[in-house]
């Protein structure tokens, strides 16, 4: 069965190809089951490969399989195939991504059904799928890189998909730049990889890197480039401000490409390579504080906002920020179990945010709701499992995957504990504000959109429970030993983590410490929910505050990043290119090119007299040409 | 052997008067006898196909052609354009220089002083036929395609205009 | 026939080659002396001729049929050359009632 590793992105693409090229002709029920088919199928095929893994795992072996396909660049001894890489960490990515994506496939078809562009978006989204099984299954950081891109770019077209719309194309832009930015770093890390390896396959520049010191330049270089490239695709700061704005698109996009699979890209990369980091102190530093800013930075702006996605979008970025600590401070297993929790519930309340909004008629205020737990039972139950999850209350998944980062995060240092501490309240009370300004209290919308009001079609709650389930079991995945859990996934994964294992600075926490970190995190999580419960599950007017304190301001406008950025960089670069425009362009390139132009004018008009019509002077001068030449040619034999 | 070089001397000849005589209708018929000189040349490279060829489509179809088209157009000294002397001059001195690098080039490119012996069997119909028909058949085939095309395009070209539209 | 291949067995190939360079030079001399357009497409044909005989000595020479296979292409596009040639003549007769090829100036920008 392993040999089949290669249909697995080899189906949605096909699924692309025909929903892309029949998105006039082919019905729509009929593009959805197509969509929807091919990554089912590849995540039937992605179940039993992991079931593979498994059993390999199981009788003690690494569980690593490569799937060579062709040859695809060889120049003197650089050589480089076009082959996949099956093991524990990509095992997992593959389930994920099919999985989940199986599922937002379905919600889709839902959320879609009424849009006049409903072939384009199950295309996209079939090659988005398509490209990110290159990103995780590339064996090389080539492939990777292919994949990276790819998905980049169905970010960018599906941010856009309702390009009619300026401000939705330019969050779209946006998108694409700020990925740029990253991306630019990830090639700069794959020319010094060649360079200092001689090879990108990663089945060789571990072996190597694991031989280099600790400290080595390098090494130095090529992590943070890498690094530089997650925060790009991860939307950490400085590069976050892109995934808020990335809401424009679908809700569906938004729960698949922004919040469960292409944005963790950049932790799974760095999860891949983490011996490259691990052998870096002052990047992973770097990648700790980093985290740790932007959870912190982002769960203060998601205090206040009001547009249900925003809020989930910052949260998104603020969890991203969890990740990163987790990377940071050597819990690659926290770090990815979070990944796979995060997909889990985050999808689930993206998609829950979804049923809202398209119960509400489009409306994404959450002013303008409340009181939804009537009319939405089964969104409002999910969300309610999503929401604690998140917010880090056992027994659901979240409060495992968080309580994991948190007491490494402890283990190396206890400000880094206090600071994420801080991020988990944060991140408890916005999303009990969602909750509460969404489902409770009085409606606060027009009479027309209470007229509205509906559940969704199975389509789309179906997801939302098989989201639901997983949100509040995914947390046995990886009991701590402290509960008295086997930390299975920490097992599973230990092969492609072996290196740094070797390294790193063994984690040893006494369980009594551990035992008071869960308490205090969980009585903060309960006590910030109850608190917020209590501050908005009673909202009647549509104005929150009468009176915005500083802090409101400074959160509800972002911190004002983006003005700083518009400040910093765009309009230098406008001025910059205005100068350039004039000085360059105008006076410079432009005369030329005329000047180039009129030589050609003139001249033509003079040589255009030889030009005369009179075939036997034509004749002649051909005579005189054929003698010219031949002589030429015998003169120079 | 000395057949060779008198036939050569006639064809020079006759192909000089082909184009100095002022009547076109003599020079067609001397271009005649020019073609019918050459056709002597390659009986005697013993090509006997293309000598047949040569006689049939040369001095037969093409040269009655053009004194039909001359008699057609009643074409003869009187309407005969002439160019200036100045032009006559330069045209003959660019010919003969071309010739004088023709010449030239023979000698630099110094070829093996071989001889041409007029006894292979390569020239009897049945030979060409076997090469024609076997190595050459589309290019044959594709020419027969030539010929019609010019046919077609000959006869709409010179086919009397019908009132224009 | 044989007593004239007997005959024709001293002449070497450069002979060849020079007596057909002049009646090629003949055939441009035509060409650009002359301003009837016949007379100038019965000179493209003197040319035309004496490219086909060098080719069939080379033939001769070499004991190879190609070159007289060529010989032969040549003549078919001779042949549709005239066709056609003459046929544009008459038209330009028709036209411009000369047959002069400086009354064919209209080739020009």
């Amino acid at each position: 069965m392993k040999e089949l590793i290669w249909l697995i992105p080899l189906l949605p693409l096909v699924g692309f190809l025909i929903n892309g090229l029949g998105q006039k002709i082919l019905p729509k029920s009929l593009i959805g089951i197509i969509g929807s088919g091919v990554v089912l199928v590849s995540f039937l095929i992605s179940c039993v490969l992991f079931g593979e893994v498994r059993a390999w795992r199981d009788a003690g072996e690494s569980g690593a399989y490569m799937h060579q396909l062709f040859d695809w660049i060889s120049v003197g001894n650089f050589k480089l195939s076009f082959s996949f890489l099956l093991d524990p960490l990509s095992s997992l990515m593959l389930l994920i991504v099919t999985g989940i994506g199986f599922l937002i496939h379905v919600y889709s078809y839902g959320y879609m059904l009424h849009d006049e562009g409903f072939g384009k978006f199950f295309s996209y989204l079939n090659l988005f799928i398509f490209f990110m099984l290159l990103l995780v299954l590339g064996s090389n950081y080539l492939i990777m890189f292919i994949g990276w891109e790819g998905v980049g770019l169905c970010s960018y077209l599906l941010i856009g998909f309702w390009y009619k719309n300026s401000d939705y194309s330019s969050a779209a832009k946006k998108a694409f730049v700020m990925n740029r930015i990253g991306d630019l770093g990830f090639l700069i890390a794959v020319f010094a990889i060649i360079a200092t390896f001689g090879s990108l396959e990663f089945a060789e520049v571990f072996p190597k890197a694991a031989q280099f010191p600790m400290g080595d330049a390098a090494l130095l270089l090529i992590t943070l480039m890498l690094f530089v490239a997650a925060t790009g695709k991860s939307a950490q700061l400085p590069l976050f401000t892109w995934l808020p704005d990335a809401m424009a698109g679908p809700t569906p996009v938004s729960a698949l490409i922004h919040a469960a699979t292409m944005v963790t890209a950049g932790i799974y990369m760095i999860a891949r390579s983490n011996i490259l980091f691990t052998l870096s102190p002052v990047t992973m530093q770097v990648i700790t504080v980093v985290g740790i800013a932007t959870a912190l930075l982002a769960a203060f702006i998601a205090i206040t906002q009001n547009d249900i996605k925003k809020v989930l979008a910052y949260s998104t970025v603020s969890q991203l920020g969890y990740m990163f600590l987790g990377l940071g401070v050597g819990a690659f297993t926290g770090a990815f179990f979070h990944v796979l929790t995060h997909a889990f519930f985050k999808a689930l309340l993206f998609l829950g945010a979804g049923s809202v909004i398209h119960a509400m008629s489009n409306e994404q205020d959450m002013r303008m709701m409340g009181g939804l737990k009537k009319n939405l039972p089964v969104t409002y139950i999910t969300m309610l499992i999503g929401t604690v999850a998140i917010a880090g209350i056992p027994p659901l998944s979240g409060f495992f995957s968080k309580d994991e980062i948190l007491a490494h995060a402890f283990f190396a240092s206890p400000v880094f504990w206090v600071l994420g501490f801080i991020g988990a309240l944060c991140t408890a009370f916005y999303m009990f504000r969602l909750l509460s300004m969404t489902f409770f209290g009085k409606f606060r919308g027009t009479e027309e959109q209470k007229h509205h009001l509906h559940e969704s079609p199975w389509q789309m709650t179906f997801p939302l429970i098989v989201l639901a389930v997983l949100s509040a079991v995914g947390g046995l995945l990886n009991v701590p030993e402290a509960l008295g859990g086997g930390h299975w996934l920490g097992e599973f994964l230990s092969p492609v983590f072996a290196d740094t294992n070797a390294v790193a600075t063994p984690f040893h926490l006494s369980h009594s410490t551990e035992y008071i970190l869960m308490a205090v995190s969980t009585v903060g999580a309960v006590g910030m929910a109850i608190f917020a419960l209590n501050k908005y599950g009673r909202l009647t007017s549509t104005n929150e505050v009468a009176e915005p304190s500083f802090l409101y301001k400074l959160s509800y406008h972002k911190f004002y990043i983006d003005e700083l950025y518009d400040t910093l960089v765009v309009k230098p670069l406008d001025a910059l290119s205005i100068v350039f425009y004039k000085v360059f362009d105008r006076g410079g390139i432009d005369r030329l090119v005329n000047a180039v132009g009129e030589f050609f004018v003139l001249s033509g008009r003079g040589i255009r007299q030889i030009q005369n019509g009179h075939v036997g002077f034509y004749i002649f001068m051909m005579v005189i040409g054929i003698v010219a030449i031949m002589l030429y040619g015998f003169l120079h034999v | 052997m000395t057949a060779f070089y008198f036939v050569a001397f006639l064809s020079i000849f006759f192909a000089l008067m082909t184009i100095f005589t002022k009547n076109p209708v003599h020079s067609v018929l001397y271009l005649v006898i020019t073609f019918f000189t050459f056709t002597v040349h390659y009986i005697m490279l013993n090509a006997q196909f293309l000598a047949v060829v040569n006689f049939i489509v040369y001095m037969g179809a093409i040269m009655v052609l053009f004194l039909f088209v001359l008699m057609l157009l009643n074409l003869n000294k009187d309407t005969e354009p002439m160019k200036s002397n100045l032009v006559k001059i330069m045209g003959a001195v660019a010919g003969m220089c071309l010739l004088a690098t023709f010449l030239g080039a023979f000698r630099v490119i110094e070829l093996d002083n071989g001889f041409v012996t007029g006894n292979s069997d390569v020239g009897l119909v049945k030979n060409l036929g076997k090469v024609l028909f076997d190595e050459f058949l589309l290019p044959f085939e594709l020419s027969s395609i030539l010929l019609l095309t010019a046919m077609v395009g000959a006869i709409l070209l010179a086919k009397k205009e019908t009132k224009e539209a | 026939m044989d007593h004239i291949i007997q005959h024709i067995q001293g002449i070497p190939l450069n002979h060849y080659l020079i007596f057909c360079s002049i009646i090629f030079a003949i055939g441009v001399v035509g060409v650009l002396i002359r301003r009837n357009v016949i007379i100038i497409m019965m000179s493209i044909e003197l040319m035309l001729n004496s490219v086909n005989l060098l080719l069939a000595a080379f033939s001769a020479y070499r004991g190879d049929a190609s070159g007289q296979v060529f010989v032969f292409f040549v003549m078919a596009l001779a042949a549709a050359e005239v066709a056609v040639g003459l046929a544009i003549v008459i038209m330009v007769y028709r036209n411009t009632k000369s047959v002069d090829l400086e009354s064919l100036s209209k080739l020009r920008w």
